[in-house]
């Protein structure tokens, strides 16, 4: 899975954006703004590092990913159908009656380890199932995806103390560190810096990248646990909205769905990316 | 509490909880007990020190300790997270409605020191909404043992479901209600005693005030059924039907507030099956929860043998529609 190369890693990143786009527009609903800062990391995480597949979703020894932002659950919905775990045109049922494509995760979709939505969840969760593997001996690992808004959220520095307390350097959380929230920005709805600092203090491993270069997601996300001993996190700085200019840095974006005209430029711009990248 | 001199006292089902949790996970280091600094409260430091391996500590960390039950619970363990039943259903009913209920991860929810167990402590410490929380939440199955025999078999079934679990009780000792031989069976009550007369639906550690209150009752020359509803959800709906329609009255008996809890669900049973007969709801009203300890809350709200006894006489007075 690694040899993928940068290129087509970046290739990906943009088909993704397009078909969740394509989702949101369908379905008149869904959480635009994170689902596009989210993408490359998912990417990265499904075509690099995890060692996930349709065939073991069953096995003891996969590695698991609990997205806690569960809201972006549209970008996994399209990693997830890329890789084969479910046919691609499921999503055309994407928040449609009786489907099971709702708009938060749920294990009723083939690959989806937990369900989330509510915030503040995914971290404990990761962590005991983090705490599952040490005891069982197996050597999978956990990932768990945050956004940034989340961590106002009390149970995640639970998690946080506990993970820590019980050295679970085989959990890896990774924050979507896009600056927005649905109100506006972080710090200034309710300040979360120097979150680096409270990562480190409370026993973890950090570490930060540009959470939409592949090339330096794939190195980081590749090379955890960071120290033997301590859970790892990652601070992925992120673009809310990233990939469509009028998207990106706009917390109306959070949940906003695209009119047809938007769409259909949020679409020529992502193609136009392509080709620059040679297609 | 004098006891009818039939009954053997028993010991606290919290013991009886900690006792057969050790020696199930004796036999099977699958078995796990998460605790929010709560293993002294739940009488389980004898269990810390033979299986330190199979006891994790969360700390003072209620939402955390069900969010980590779920997550190992997904890994296969057979897990109990164990705390007060005031934290653990108000505390954490997010992660319980969301990491076990919704998401289906079969974590055994034991709440300890529930209802008015932490009596003069307050209401801080009080459960007397965890049953109506729960009972809305889907896929939460509620057991309520009332003795230390139902409270070794809940302990044990949930080892086995496949399903989330919340089982609560309390601390005081409990007398023995059941003969040897008895089968504990999860959804199924258990009759304590006959009669035709009034029937107390009760569960938990109200039974015995139930039993003693058939008792008086027999002075008196009436007979009370008395039926130990320790499985809330799913409930027991024929037991409750075969009351309604075999008794002249019928009185639910639960530490509990009287909204959402075992009162209504039997009152919704009767009522949807046109079963109509004289119904009251022991239980806690809607007001603030007078402190002191468990047997003066219970008595000071009817729960209690003289108070049940006069409720079953008042209720007897009322004609039958």
């Amino acid at each position: 899975m690694n040899a993928m190369t940068e290129h087509r890693l970046i290739m990906k990143s943009i088909e993704y954006r397009i078909r969740l786009l394509g989702c949101i527009k369908k379905a008149k609903a869904g959480h635009t703004g994170g689902s596009l800062s989210c993408v490359d990391i998912l990417n990265v995480l499904y075509n690099c590092v995890l060692n996930i597949s349709p065939e073991t979703v069953h096995d003891p020894r996969r590695d698991r990913y609990i997205q806690s932002k569960g809201h972006s659950v549209e970008a996994l919905y399209v990693v997830l159908a890329d890789k084969g775990f479910f046919p691609d045109s499921d999503l055309d049922t994407f928040c449609r009656f009786r489907s099971p494509y709702v708009g938060h995760p749920t294990r009723k979709i083939k690959g989806i380890e937990q369900n989330t939505g509510a915030l503040g969840h995914g971290l404990a969760f990761s962590a005991g199932a983090a705490l599952g593997g040490k005891l069982d001996g197996l050597g999978y690992r956990v990932f768990t995806l945050l956004g940034d808004g989340e961590l106002a959220e009390g149970s995640n520095w639970e998690s946080m103390m506990t993970a820590a307390h019980y050295g679970l350097d085989n959990l890896t959380a990774i924050v979507d560190r896009n600056q927005l929230q649905i109100t506006g920005r972080t710090e200034e709805v309710c300040a979360l810096e120097n979150l680096s600092d409270k990562f480190t203090a409370f026993g973890w491993s950090v570490r930060e990248v540009d959470g939409h270069d592949v090339a330096a997601l794939r190195e980081v996300l590749s090379a955890t646990p960071f120290s033997v001993g301590k859970p790892s996190m990652v601070i992925a700085h992120t673009i809310k909205g990233k990939g469509v200019s009028f998207m990106e840095n706009n917390a109306q974006w959070h949940h906003g769905v695209p009119s047809d005209e938007q769409y259909e430029s949020a679409i020529r711009e992502l193609k136009s990316q392509m080709q620059e990248m040679g297609v | 509490m004098t006891l009818h001199s039939t009954l053997e006292m028993g010991k606290a089902n919290l013991d009886v909880f900690s006792e057969t949790l050790l020696a199930l996970a004796a036999s099977n280091k699958n078995i796990l007990v998460v605790t929010s600094d709560s293993r002294g409260s739940g009488k389980l430091v004898p269990f810390a020190r033979a299986l330190p391996d199979q006891i994790i500590e969360v700390g003072i960390a209620e939402q955390n300790l069900v969010g980590i039950a779920a997550g190992l619970a997904s890994t296969g363990k057979i897990v109990y997270a164990v705390s007060p039943g005031s934290f653990l259903t108000a505390r954490a009913l997010e992660q319980i409605k969301n990491d076990v209920c919704y998401s289906d991860r079969p974590v055994k929810l034991i709440a300890i020191s529930s209802g008015v167990s932490y009596g003069a402590l307050g209401s801080t410490h009080h459960s007397l909404h965890d049953l109506a929380v729960l009972r809305a939440l889907h896929n939460c199955t509620i057991l309520v043992p009332a003795d230390n025999f139902e409270t070794a078999e809940a302990v044990k079934a949930a080892a086995g479901m496949s399903c989330p679990v919340f089982i609560r009780f309390g601390k005081r000792a409990m007398p023995h209600l059941h003969k040897p031989g008895t089968t504990f069976t999860v959804g199924k009550s258990l009759l304590v005693r006959c009669g035709n007369d009034v029937a107390f639906i009760a569960t938990g550690e109200t039974v015995i005030q139930a039993v003693l209150a058939s008792e008086a009752l027999e002075y008196e020359g009436l007979t009370a059924r008395v039926i130990s509803m320790h499985t809330v959800k799913p409930l027991d709906e024929n037991a409750v039907l075969k009351a309604g329609r075999e008794c002249r009255a019928v009185i639910s008996v639960e530490e509990h507030s009287c909204s959402g809890g075992l009162g209504e669900a039997c009152a919704s049973v009767l009522m949807q099956a046109g079963v109509s007969v004289p119904f009251r709801i022991a239980g806690f009203p809607d007001e603030e929860t007078v402190p002191g300890s468990q047997l003066e809350i219970m008595a000071y709200y009817g729960i209690s043998p003289e108070g049940l006894t006069q409720t079953a006489r008042d209720l007897l007075q009322r004609k039958r529609s």
